[in-house]
């Protein structure tokens, strides 16, 4: 019994980095723009199938082929801001880009079943079968890998935003878009690039999602709702709360899989409920900087 | 100048009127014209949205608050109407005498998760409604004695003709969409209306000038969800069953959102209309087997709402009224300045015609 708990905290841990992963691309998006990207729980299912096509049409190993699809990532999510949420002005603006996300999650979804149809995939690499021995049990490499990488990229991003000039502008939009303008910074293209990023690293999530789970394109629903759990759980714009929240939920789940496997899920949800009736902005969330 | 004014209201007056009760008669005639099974199933489905885009109208429409998880009252309708006639072992007609305990059901479930989700801001409280929705869902597939998991319900068998089935379902359904239009028409002249959109334009400060915020916004929530319950429960009768992917249908959520959105968000009017454009095209989409069925119609759902919200964010109804003032004005303001107005009669009706013109939302 203890082993099984011990399995499932290091499980719940090494898969919480991968979610950390797509919500910090979430709550990135959130920060800057005030808007919540619906269609990131897509965006990661058509990151794993980019994966998928790389991999089997064109033998690409799956951490190879993420220097495609993570630029192709960010390229789409530089087209939806300018296509459809840069667009969007007025008060109604956070209720009205939360349908427009959603509709092009339905879109991309759409896409999807019409070009891979309904089947379940999987993402398959030696690194997937091939397990290592840890704790006296056996884990497929790719959780290692898969967290690994997440680390990298979180590690990245982290760099990104509190060591380089376009970090302190990107923070300088979340903490007050008024005074950012006004002392000279770029707005809307710190709002373009940021959507871009928070897309691009759906890329690399979705390969590792890909490759521990099965998947089809009407995962992305599960996913977005787990995000958006993990996200208002560490507080809406808040990158460090992501992670800590990530992990959390992540290995709550796990463990409580191993008594009730199917109502494990809801354990999120009953979580997040619980959070907002104690504290209606979330652990890590700023003060009411966005009361709207 | 005043009695011109009077007497276009006047004829304004006679001609909503007019066009409310021809609008009656076609829909009360509208089965008995066209006979044919497959046309009434239209007309069945275009009702029962009608009355949820409206039930959906009164709460999100005037309180600003969105909701994308009315499918939790739809499928919770569906499931308990299954339910109880299962459990109680009824059949035939009487499983009718169900709705008000289907209405009761979604009112009562529509308290704690208002209770919970009402408690937070705008963008926050889609989110949670999405959450709950999938904590739904869930429940639908784990409760397996009680909901029958994944396979779902099977509603009691009706041994009425085919040929006239759809029928009785359409007068059903019809009176539940004019009777939410009633609510909701009666909610916009009320002072509770009054709040609601008071709460929509600026909360905190509705909340300084006395406006019981959480009350208003429950009550809304709850009448709202009571209805969807109940029409969900029509629905589950009429096309005999329900299973959690149908019951608790993220598309129905969007669907419902983008009607309003289509029609004009906000608006009475708007949301039947939106109803009466969207619910026959995707019925006669997915009909269309060379088109593909599903998956073309969710592509084509998304790219109208994109249309809808990028190019007439307002929708048909005001964007419309819009034009017609002004096209009727010949570009002269509607109001007319009140440096102009001689007498006390004429400033009265000046505002009356104000009122009608921009009174979509």
């Amino acid at each position: 019994m203890a082993q099984e708990i011990t399995r499932a905290i290091i499980d719940g841990i090494l898969l919480g980095g991968v979610y950390a992963l797509m919500a910090v691309g979430l709550t990135l998006i959130f920060g800057v723009l005030d808007i919540i990207n619906i269609a990131q729980g897509v965006l990661v299912i058509l990151g794993a199938y980019l994966s998928y096509s790389l991999s089997t049409k064109a033998h690409i190993d799956l951490f190879v082929g993420l220097l495609i699809t993570v630029p192709a990532m960010f390229i789409i999510g530089v087209v939806i801001h300018w296509a459809f949420i840069r667009r969007l002005r007025g008060t109604e603006r956070t209720s009205m880009t939360l349908l427009v996300t959603y509709a092009v999650a339905l879109i991309i979804e759409g896409i999807l079943y019409k070009v891979y149809g309904a089947n379940n995939v999987t993402l398959n690499a030696w690194y997937t079968t091939q397990s290592v021995h840890v704790f006296g049990f056996y884990l497929p490499w790719i959780y290692v890998f898969g967290f690994i990488l997440a680390i990298v990229l979180v590690a990245l991003i982290y760099a990104l935003l509190y060591r380089t000039r376009f970090g302190r502008s990107v923070r300088a939009t979340m903490q007050d878009e008024t005074a950012a303008r006004l002392v000279g910074i770029d707005v809307n293209r710190v709002a373009a690039l940021t959507f871009g990023i928070g897309v691009a690293v759906t890329a690399a999530g979705g390969m590792v999602y890909g490759a521990t789970n099965a998947f089809n394109p009407n995962s992305g629903y599960d996913l977005i709702s787990r995000l958006l759990a993990i996200i208002i759980l560490g507080g809406l714009g808040s990158v460090g709360g992501a992670l800590a929240a990530s992990v959390f939920m992540l290995t709550l789940e796990s463990v409580v899989t191993i008594w009730y496997p199917t109502w494990a899920v809801a354990v999120f949800y009953a979580a997040l409920v619980l959070v907002l009736l104690i504290r209606p902005s979330g652990f890590f969330g700023r003060k009411a900087v966005r009361a709207q | 100048m005043s009695e011109q004014l009077n007497e276009s209201s006047r004829l304004d007056q006679a001609l909503k009127g007019g066009g409310l009760l021809a609008l009656i008669v076609i829909a009360i005639a509208f089965p008995q014209v066209f006979t044919n099974p497959a046309v009434t199933n239209y007309g069945v489905f275009a009702m029962i949205y009608v009355a949820v885009v409206s039930a959906w109208n009164i709460f999100s429409g005037n309180s600003g608050y969105i909701s994308l998880g009315q499918a939790v009252f739809y499928g919770s309708g569906a499931y308990a109407m299954g339910i109880a006639a299962r459990d109680w072992h009824m059949t035939g007609t009487t499983v009718f005498a169900l709705l008000p305990l289907c209405g009761a059901v979604g009112a009562a479930i529509a308290v704690p998760l208002g209770l919970v989700a009402l408690r937070v801001r705008r963008h926050t409280f889609i989110v949670i409604t999405i959450a709950f929705f999938f904590i739904f869902q869930l429940m639908a597939f784990n409760l397996q004695s009680f909901t029958g998991g994944s396979s779902g319900l099977a509603s009691p068998f009706l041994t009425w003709p085919a040929a006239t089935y759809n029928t009785p379902f359409y007068y059903i359904a019809l009176a539940y969409a004019a009777g939410t239009i009633a609510i909701a028409w009666l909610i916009r002249r009320s002072r509770f209306g009054l709040q609601l959109r008071a709460i929509r334009d600026d909360e905190d400060r509705a909340r300084g000038l006395g406006v019981k915020a959480m009350r208003v916004k429950l009550s809304a929530f709850v009448i709202s969800g009571a209805i969807t319950a109940m029409v969900g429960a029509v629905w589950f009768f009429y096309i005999n069953q329900v299973e959690p992917q149908t019951g608790f249908d993220p598309l129905f959520d969007l669907t419902i959102v983008l009607m309003a959105f289509l029609g004009g968000y906000g608006s009475i009017g708007g949301a039947v209309l939106g109803a009466l454009i969207i619910e026959p095209l995707t019925l006669w989409l997915n009909s269309q087997p060379q088109l593909g069925g599903g998956s073309l119609n969710e592509i084509l759902l998304g790219a109208v709402f994109l249309i809808v919200v990028l190019f007439v964010p307002r929708g048909i109804i005001p964007t419309g009224s819009e034009w017609i003032t002004k096209l009727r004005t010949r570009g002269r303001p509607a109001v007319i300045p009140a440096t102009t107005m001689g007498t006390p009669a004429a400033a009265e009706s000046g505002t009356a015609t104000s009122v009608t013109s921009g009174g979509a939302r």
